[in-house]
């Protein structure tokens, strides 16, 4: 594995539908993620994608690059923003970035990956510790 | 609050090959062996691999407990997810009988909004540790 080497950019589409799929799948039932009328009821501009979601696709986007899945050692990221997903069927766009920094004290590889929804940063620190 | 404080064990949660195809349906994940046995076999695993954000499902069971706790009073309709953590000792493959160990590790009040750290530490049904979790996650002020 090379240092500054680079994840192709990968675009995921987010619809009403997947949320729904993923809330089952996950077991997380947050009406947020659901229900235009809970969300707006809380603050939120309207029904809002799971961050693990969003989580989620950014570690397959780093998973299919690595082309195995369990040399994934380490996997954390910060929420920085919601993804707005409208009640349409374009759903929301997520775009996948993603860099090898460095190599740990451990022999690990360090890769940071982006993750951007409408023009803004929905991931923050987003970064793997994978096996070479 | 200046010291961990933990919880109940929640589990065992035995993990379905079923229940992992449809994890990794729901985010379109496209490694092989979260759905082909055979394939699984061949790369040496015991199962179906499971994601690796999956273990969520694990550790939302066992992190409930701390939005249950009536000493903490926290509003779960308020939360949003801060940030999240995994580090794996191995992969969780279908099969496994797992249990969340939820320790709250403490909360800091901010400007109205509760700020909520926690470690969930997942075991195996011989007890080995399989991963360990962290969250952090925010009860928003009504303000």
């Amino acid at each position: 594995m090379e240092i500054g080497a680079q994840l192709p950019e990968r675009t995921f589409r987010v619809t009403r539908a997947d949320l729904i799929r993923y809330a089952g799948a996950s077991g997380d039932f947050n009406p947020i993620h659901w229900s235009d009328r809970i969300a707006t009821t809380v603050g939120l501009p309207g029904v809002i994608g799971h961050g693990m979601l969003t989580m989620a696709l950014a570690g397959e986007a780093l998973a299919a690059w690595l082309g195995d899945t369990t040399r994934i050692v380490e996997y954390g990221v910060t929420f920085t923003n919601p993804v707005l997903v409208p009640d349409d069927d374009a759903g929301a766009e997520v775009v996948i970035a993603g860099q090898v920094k460095r190599q740990t004290d451990e022999g690990l590889f360090q890769v940071d990956l982006t993750a951007t929804a409408a023009g803004q940063k929905v991931l923050g620190q987003a970064r793997a510790l994978v096996r070479g | 609050m200046p010291q961990e404080r933990k919880y109940p064990p929640v589990g065992p949660y035995l993990v379905g090959r079923e229940k992992i195809r449809e994890f990794a349906d729901a985010i379109g994940a496209t490694d092989a062996a979260h759905r082909d046995l055979a394939e699984a076999k061949a790369r040496g695993f015991p199962d179906l691999v499971a994601p690796p954000t999956f273990p969520i499902v694990v550790t939302l069971a066992s992190g409930m407990q701390v939005f249950e706790d009536p000493e903490l009073g926290l509003d779960f309709s308020r939360v949003v997810h801060g940030n999240q953590r995994f580090r794996y000792v191995r992969p969780v493959f279908a099969g496994d009988k797992l249990t969340g160990h939820c320790i709250l590790e403490g909360v800091i009040s901010r400007g109205g909004s509760d700020f909520v750290s926690t470690r969930t530490e997942v075991t195996d049904h011989g007890g080995e540790l399989v991963l360990t979790a962290w969250a952090k996650l925010v009860v928003r002020g009504e303000g």
